[in-house]
């Protein structure tokens, strides 16, 4: 399969008569880590749900490893996924939130065994040992029992990856998974997300941490008022924008 | 004024902290009231331990009588039978609330309207005297004829039978409110972590939101369970011999009507202390990972109550 691992034509999306999204366009390769930018309320956000279908589009084609969000095409014809379809699609798509959501009612192991081992069936020792595993991976191995309220926001976020790793996903979405953070805690959990790269993950990122998108970013993608204003290589569209919007944004966040 | 060695401030010489001796404020007017309380209880204790008309002796024979028992037990598996239907159906009917097919609400919402919105007295007798509206009830498919069961009313709405449908639809119709206000209490944040995850919405709610929800969910429903146990008390309008009926059965036989409520109420204020232990030990179950007070033991909290009352003043100094 060469399909591209997210691509979209022309989405559309409102929330009543606001419109959001005005025409999308976008595409990520396999192994890419996509980062984009833009003021609040442009529409990236929003555009991140669509992606794994917790917000419906209203418009133009949204595919994830060729597979179109929410459909499953049959001839010339989208059938409507079931309630069971979708689950499964976005068991293959992690997702990491900026209040980081993790299940205060359980403890960061028990966080990152929920969904093994509950979705995917796995055996909870198996489970057990994996979420160990993934919680070494981000530095937390001596904090597994400790539930979320005793962690801080930086070691919240970073169960919250691990959590969304541990269904083996083929994407990730970041929706600014370090807006909610105090300053001296976003560089452990940038830290994680740059090792994440590096190990050839899928990401699309919302950030608001232009050194971010410089060092890591394989694609900058800056929108406004639901429109891409200018995409391509981080290091050319965050240094020489093309844009007039994209340096007036710029000058405002460097 | 003579206990201070204030050292004198005009002087601008600095002041060593030993010099001061505090002097608490005296709080004249707490003592008298308290004192003034004391003795009105005491009074009140002292008349009604020297009023023969409540027949103590009485109240002593009926206390531990078999027949007061046996409505005692009634009481409580009907306490605990009506709960257990109100919850069950009650967190159905929340779910249908909740859910975006718009005749299950409307549904659900009749449902709620009709069985909260009418006296539970009226639904008891009703229920006690429903073989009066059908003779027979049977389970078919509606307009055809085909039946599958069918009995006579009156055999099947015993006055157990009718009481415990009566209590437990009523109940329902209030938890279905509690259920729906404990889950729309949940963070929608935590619904979307769950579907991210891949989790399906029977899935998310069984595993992540009622959990979450029980936390707003239990205080409330303890106090809908202290309701039950004493609203099954109505249901002496129809014999079903709970503690209330047999009590009434006998003062109606020996008229000794005041010393056999205090039976009554001795046995109801006892069952109703008993059950703070376990809705304590709920509460601290599902407040995993919430901690503030959590960690405090069910005997002890339920210890700490009438204490605190006794001696709140001396208790809350002791805190700081």
């Amino acid at each position: 399969m060469n399909a591209p691992m997210v691509h979209a034509e022309g989405v559309r999306k409102h929330f009543g008569k606001l419109q959001v999204l005005k025409g999308i366009d976008l595409t990520v390769e396999r192994g890419q880590v996509c980062c984009l930018l833009g003021p609040s309320g442009s529409g990236k956000s929003t555009f991140l749900r669509c992606i794994n279908h917790l917000e419906k589009i209203d418009g133009g084609r949204l595919s994830v490893d060729g597979e179109p969000v929410g459909y499953r095409p049959q001839g010339t014809r989208l059938h409507e996924l079931r309630e069971r379809e979708v689950a499964a699609r976005r068991r293959d798509i992690g997702m990491v939130f900026q209040r980081f959501n993790l299940f205060p009612h359980m403890t960061a192991l028990e966080n990152v065994m929920e969904a093994p081992v509950k979705v995917a069936g796995t055996a909870r020792e198996r489970a057990r040992d994996e979420a160990r595993a993934l919680l070494d991976q981000v530095g937390l191995a001596d904090r597994e029992g400790h539930y979320p309220a005793e962690l801080s926001g930086g070691q919240q976020q970073r169960v919250a990856i691990a959590r969304a790793l541990a269904m083996k996903p083929k994407l990730m979405l970041f929706d600014e998974p370090t807006s909610a953070l105090d300053p001296e805690l976003v560089g452990d959990v940038l830290d994680v997300m740059r090792r994440l790269a590096d190990d050839g993950m899928t990401m699309v990122v919302v950030t608001h941490e232009i050194g971010f998108a410089r060092e890591v970013g394989d694609l900058a993608v800056f929108m406004d008022e639901g429109v891409v204003v200018e995409s391509g290589d981080p290091r050319r569209v965050l240094a020489e924008p093309e844009q007039e919007r994209t340096r007036a944004f710029l000058s405002k966040v460097l | 004024m003579t206990t201070t060695h204030v050292g004198a401030p005009h002087t601008g010489a600095p002041l060593a902290p030993d010099t001061f001796e505090i002097v608490p404020v005296h709080h004249w007017g707490r003592r008298l009231s308290a004192v003034g309380a004391v003795a009105a209880l005491a009074g009140l204790i002292g008349s009604l331990a020297k009023n023969g008309n409540l027949h103590w002796d009485v109240v002593g024979h009926y206390l531990f009588a078999g027949l007061i028992f046996d409505g005692l037990v009634t009481t409580l598996w009907l306490t605990a039978a009506a709960m257990t239907v109100g919850l069950a159906l009650g967190t159905l009917v929340a779910v249908m609330r909740l859910s975006d097919n718009p005749v299950l609400y409307g549904l659900s919402s009749l449902f709620v309207w009709v069985f909260r919105g009418t006296p539970l007295l009226v639904q008891i007798i009703f229920w006690g005297y429903a073989g009066a509206l059908y003779h027979h009830v049977m389970i078919g498919v509606p307009f055809t004829g085909v039946t599958f069961f069918q009995a006579d009313t009156n055999a099947l709405l015993t006055p157990s039978v009718a009481a415990l449908l009566a209590l437990g639809l009523n109940e329902a119709a209030y938890t279905s409110e509690i259920v729906r206000a404990g889950i729309r209490s949940v963070d929608p944040g935590q619904t979307e972590a769950a579907h991210s995850l891949g989790m399906r919405p029977a899935l998310t709610m069984r595993r992540i939101v009622l959990p979450q929800a029980m936390r707003v969910i239990i205080p409330p429903l303890g106090n809908e369970t202290i309701n039950m146990l004493k609203m099954t008390a109505l249901v002496s309008v129809i014999a079903a011999h709970d503690l209330m009926s047999n009590i009434q059965d006998v003062y109606g036989q020996n008229y000794q009507v005041i010393p056999m409520l205090v039976v009554a109420s001795l046995w109801y204020l006892a069952l109703v202390s008993a059950l703070s232990v376990p809705q304590a030990w709920l509460e601290r179950r599902y407040g995993r990972g919430t901690a503030r007070g959590a960690e405090i033991s069910p005997l002890r909290r339920l210890c700490a109550g009438p204490l605190t009352a006794l001696l709140g003043r001396t208790h809350k100094e002791e805190g700081r």
